[in-house]
């Protein structure tokens, strides 16, 4: 096995290319686990974290730029990109511990492409999209387009996430993510829930919701959506029936597995559950602009 | 917070000094047995079960034994057949399977290699021809009716049999007339529990490093509760002289009981011997969990008759412990936690059932912990339903000494009035539940026991001490053991360096188990201590030329009348001059055990709409006897809570149906995290032991015994449901919420 650290896109694609089988790497927060307990070791390890471009995080003209390599912790925070997305910036700060958030990208978040993983919802429901550096060039795609399955990607051999984009939060938008894990941390959410939403004179005008952990990747539920666009909200309390209506899309939604991590029965219920959390602290955070 | 009934204050006894080894803990610099390395040392792998329950048709190691790196594979032909009436013919056959697996992760062959990953590719090499046979899990298969044997050489311990059984042990203990009781009875409870497989979750995976020179000898490194119960097992499974082998103990890092018995040393030593170099194991986290620990997984019955009053007047219980593969299990000890409680009619049963999963091991407090679920859960019931302060019913109904305990001897001086009382008046019991929180009361108790301890202390010339024992330090007993020898001798604590020597410089030692250390070893310090000063009174009085009976010892000095007072330091440097060196060894096999009884309080929330627990407040209060060190005894309090409150909440062994544990990993074994508990107040609540010389108990294993029942006191007084089932994860609640 070879460890290399091109400094350049360009470099490190000629390393892919070179070198077929090869892996990317940031963190190594799944890799370096995944690696010791028995997964065979790649030809060539090329570590993208000393390439500039994918370590930087930018704001400008509305728009956010991610490194895909950037370590979590450099978003959770900036005090202005956690102020804009808070549910995405939440969901970041869930990863493992101190430690791991030091390390974990959301490149390898979602490249790495477990049902569970925390950040994806949240980047799904924000609309964020994902620059791919292919052989010759680079493609942009959205999130939600990468992940195929349990440990499968969209990703072609050579490919890699450069960066990630997402534009500012348009007015009375916000987001929350919300996940269930039995203990209050170091766990693998059983459910992940993230919502994203625009409150408009006491009426839900836009919403995504969107989750993780129930299905073989994370899903996008527009009906859970349209349960609460229209909806109407009284002293800050989203409307019972809506409510009700969310709860019971989100929970149809789950295609679960029963595993030793939960059971399907109570996955459903509880993405019931929590989507109607987290619409009520969206709605909260839209109306009080935080 | 401590509250001391009545016992002289010390000058050393009862404070908090640093602990001696607390420099080389925090700076990294204690060597556990995975720490050592020796030159030219091969690391070995093991080959494990894949099956739940198979017979071993053949194996063939030739491919492995040429891979690169190979220098020695052994299997089960590599150790000599112990008869199966042998004591150690259990540990023997889980240490190398002989003919048949008898779980998955049952290890059955080992390559030494010059890498780790050299060993482990060997180990893939080795061809194995398997006859499947059927897979025991549950209770009920064990029990059923012309069920397969788990284990064709187990047979019945405590009853008659007639041939091998899947029946580990079987007991019956009754008094008085309990059908008559319950028929006159105002209320009767019954309920049915049970409870999961849980690890004892240290820290530290098992290692060793053994060394078998060309004359045959081995020298052991190893990480356990006690060398000398390494070397006579690895002794035994060897076909060993004890006299062969060494054993040096390493640091440890957390045991719990899971280290009172060996699984490495034996094949480590053969990996040496074959391959005439140093030999170093050390298992994965997932070989931890599949392989070693666990504790029993119960089932039981309780019935308890009450009248209108409060008096619990009979009780009828059934315990059925799922024990494993093999049969070295003292269930009946730990359902004896019926004990707590008056109960003039008693009738107890309790039952060991084997089944195709490993071998369990002692977890503190050894199956106390799973009666104690059950009958503190009944008997909540019972105070809610006359709806009688928990504590109150407790105390109308608590043993005192005298009381007989379920085999009938009676209680020697106890202190469970006084942990009630203490809970009573505490600010957390009198403090108003917080709102939208519930409160739980729960108890429990362990014997503790005595068994054999050595020690030795030498004083140096310039009147330092070094105090050296065989009980390998698991909780901070270094510590107890230099402040029991400081109150002795009258010298400073810190000018005493405590030692846990390796087996050829210290007298036998029994394994650190039973809370016994700081009781029977301290007392082995004490007797020696005492002998010392005998001895010093004598050279006093050689130095100052008067008799013997004309010196006493007061705090560190030989006094006289019409003479200055003579320290100690001034008799040792004197020791030459007046008949050597001085040091004495002392041994003994300890009795008066005391029993230590504990009431616990916590304080929680239940989301109800996902059946999460938030645990807010806990209390855990506990007769110490005398807390040597008060922290260490804190400590102890506090971690067998935490451990409790991870077998109430998460903790579960998951196996599929062929016997394969699906969580063997602490990201899927859920021990709590630190965030997931508050800080575990402790009150040690002090009634001195009468048959120790400082009042000791011993401590660590009770505070295990309540949690599960506490906690489930609570989230029923929270949900109005009452959960029997362990573990109480966000599932089951959620579903006992929806049945409900
Ligand atoms: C103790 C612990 C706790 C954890 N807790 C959580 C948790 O709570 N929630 C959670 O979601 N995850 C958790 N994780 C998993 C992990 O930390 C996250 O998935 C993290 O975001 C991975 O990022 P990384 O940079 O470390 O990925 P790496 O390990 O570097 O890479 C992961 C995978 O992604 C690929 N990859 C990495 N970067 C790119 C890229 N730019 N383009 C294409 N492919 C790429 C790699 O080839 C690899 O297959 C935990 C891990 C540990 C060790």
């Amino acid at each position: 096995m070879r460890y290399t650290s091109p400094t350049t896109v360009d470099e490190a694609r000629s390393l892919l290319a070179e070198h077929p089988g090869s892996r990317v790497f940031a963190g190594a927060t799944d890799l370096v686990p995944q690696m010791r307990s028995g997964r065979p070791a790649p030809p060539v390890l090329v570590d993208l974290k000393k390439i500039a471009q994918l370590m930087s995080v930018t704001h400008e003209n509305g728009q956010w730029t991610i490194g895909a390599a950037t370590p979590t912790a450099n978003l959770t925070r900036n005090h202005d990109f956690t102020a804009m997305f808070p549910g995405l910036s939440e969901a970041m700060g869930l990863i493992g511990s101190d430690q791991i958030q030091n390390r974990s990208s959301l490149g390898g978040n979602l490249a790495n492409a477990s049902p569970a993983a925390d950040s994806v919802p949240a980047m799904i429901a924000n609309g964020v999209q994902a620059v791919i550096a292919t052989a010759d060039g680079t493609r942009t795609v959205p999130v939600a387009e990468i992940v195929t399955g349990p440990g499968r990607t969209s990703l072609a051999d050579g490919e890699f996430i450069v960066e990630f984009t997402l534009a500012d939060t348009p007015a009375d938008t916000s987001d929350a993510y919300l996940r269930m894990i039995p203990r209050t941390e170091m766990d693998i959410a059983i459910v992940g829930s993230a919502v994203r939403l625009t409150v408009s004179d006491n009426i839900i005008t836009d919403a995504t919701v969107v989750l993780g952990a129930v299905a073989p990747t994370a899903v996008t539920v527009p009906d859970a959506g349209a349960a609460l666009i229209g909806a109407a909200i009284n002293a800050g309390q989203i409307d019972d029936s809506a409510l009700n209506t969310l709860a019971d899309a989100a929970s149809a939604a789950c295609d679960p597995i029963d595993d030793k991590r939960g059971t399907v029965a109570y996955r459903r219920r509880v993405a019931g559950v929590l989507t109607r959390r987290a619409a009520a602290t969206a709605v909260e955070r839209a109306q009080n602009g935080a | 917070m401590t509250v001391t009934d009545d016992r002289p204050t010390y000058k050393w006894v009862g404070t908090r000094p640093i602990r001696h080894d607390g420099y080389e803990k925090v700076t990294g610099k204690a060597r556990f047995a995975a720490d050592l390395d020796l030159p030219g040392q091969l690391h070995a792998a093991y080959l494990r079960s894949p099956h739940g329950h198979a017979r071993i048709l053949s194996i063939d190691t030739a491919a492995a034994a040429g891979m690169p790196g190979v220098k020695a594979v052994v299997t089960g032909a590599d150790f000599p057949d112990l008869d199966p009436t042998d004591p150690n013919f259990d540990v023997s056959v889980n240490v190398m399977a002989r003919g048949t697996v008898l779980y998955n992760g049952h290890a059955l062959a080992a390559v030494a290699a010059s890498t780790r990953a050299e060993a482990a590719a060997a180990v893939a090499a080795i061809q194995v021809e398997y006859e499947l046979l059927p897979v025991i899990l549950t209770l009920e298969e064990s029990m059923a009716d012309g069920a397969p044997l788990v284990n064709e050489h187990n047979i019945t311990k405590f009853v008659e049999s007639d041939g091998p059984s899947n029946l580990a042990t079987s007991n019956v203990v009754e008094r008085g007339d309990v059908e008559a009781a319950f028929a006159a009875a105002d209320l009767v409870v019954e309920r049915e529990f049970d409870t999961a497989y849980v690890h004892q979750g240290y820290i530290e995976p098992h290692a060793c490093v053994v060394d078998v020179g060309p004359n045959g000898k081995a020298d052991i490194w190893a990480s356990s509760q006690g060398h000398f119960m390494v070397r006579a097992l690895t002794a035994s499974v060897l076909g060993w002289e004890t006299s062969r082998i060494k054993v040096t103990p390493a640091e440890i890092g957390g045991g719990f009981g899971g280290k009172t018995t060996i699984y490495l040393e034996p094949v480590a030593a053969r990996l040496s011997e074959k391959s005439g170099r140093p030999v170093k194991l050390v298992l994965t986290r997932e070989e931890v969990l599949r392989a070693t620990g666990p504790a029993p997984a119960s089932k039981s019955r309780i019935k308890i008759a009450a009248s209108n009053d409060g008096e619990l007047t009979a009780i009828d219980c059934w315990f059925g412990y799922v024990v494993g593969c093999t049969n070295d299990f003292a269930g009946l000890v730990g359902a004896m936690s019926v004990a707590s409680y008056k109960f003039p009619n008693l009738k107890l049963e309790a039952i060991g059932a084997l089944t195709n999963t490993p071998k369990s091991a002692a977890y503190r407090a050894p199956s106390a912990p799973q009666a104690a679920f059950a009958i503190e859960s009944v008997i909540d019931e019972i105070a809610q339903t006359l709806d009688m302060d928990p504590i109150d019913i407790r105390l109308r109904n608590a043993v005192v000494e005298g009381d007989p305990t379920a085999m009938g001897m009676p209680h020697p001086r106890i202190g469970f009035v006084e942990c009630l009382e203490a809970l009573r008046d505490s600010d957390h019991y009198r403090s108003p539940v917080p709102d939208g929180a519930a409160r739980g009361i729960g108890a429990g108790f362990w014997f503790n026991i005595g068994e054999q301890s050595s020690a030795t202390v030498n004083l140096n010339e310039d009147g330092t001490a070094t105090v050296i024992t065989g009980s390998p330090d698991i909780g901070g007993s270094r510590a107890s053991m230099a402040l029991m020898a400081a109150e002795e001798l009258g010298i400073d604590v810190y000018s005493i360096t405590p030692v846990v020597a390796d087996t050829e410089s210290v007298g036998f030692t029994d394994v650190t188990e039973g809370s016994r250390a700081t009781f029977s070893t301290g007392m082995a310090v004490v007797n020696a201590c005492r002998d010392l000063i005998e001895e010093l009174r004598a050279r006093a009085a050689t130095i100052l030329g008067v008799d013997l009976d004309a010196v006493t010892w007061v705090d560190g000095t030989a006094v006289t009348d019409g003479k200055d007072p003579l320290p100690l330091s001034a008799i040792t440097a004197k020791a030459k001059s007046t008949g050597g060196p001085l040091t004495v060894t002392a041994s003994l096999n300890a009795g008066g055990a005391g029993p230590s009884f504990a009431v616990h309080c916590c304080d929680l929330t239940v989301d109800e709409e996902t059946g999460q627990v938030t645990i807010l407040r806990y209390t855990a209060v506990q007769d110490a006897g005398t807390a040597i060190h008060p922290s260490y005894v804190e400590g102890q309090l506090q971690g067998g809570t935490v451990q409790g409150i991870g077998w109430a909440l998460n903790e579960e062994y998951i196996f599929d149906d062929a016997g394969s544990m699906e969580n063997a990993s602490f990201l899927d074994y859920r021990i709590p995290v630190a965030s997931d508990l508050p800080m575990i107040d402790t009150i040690v609540v002090e009634v001195p032991n009468p048959a120790h010389p400082y009042g000791v108990r011993g401590v660590g294993e009770t505070g295990i015994v309540p949690p599960m029942a506490t906690v489930a006191n609570a989230i029923t007084r929270a949900t109005s449901i009452r959960m029997t089932s362990l573990p109480m994860s966000p599932p089951k609640i959620l579903a006992a919420l929806d049945t409900d």
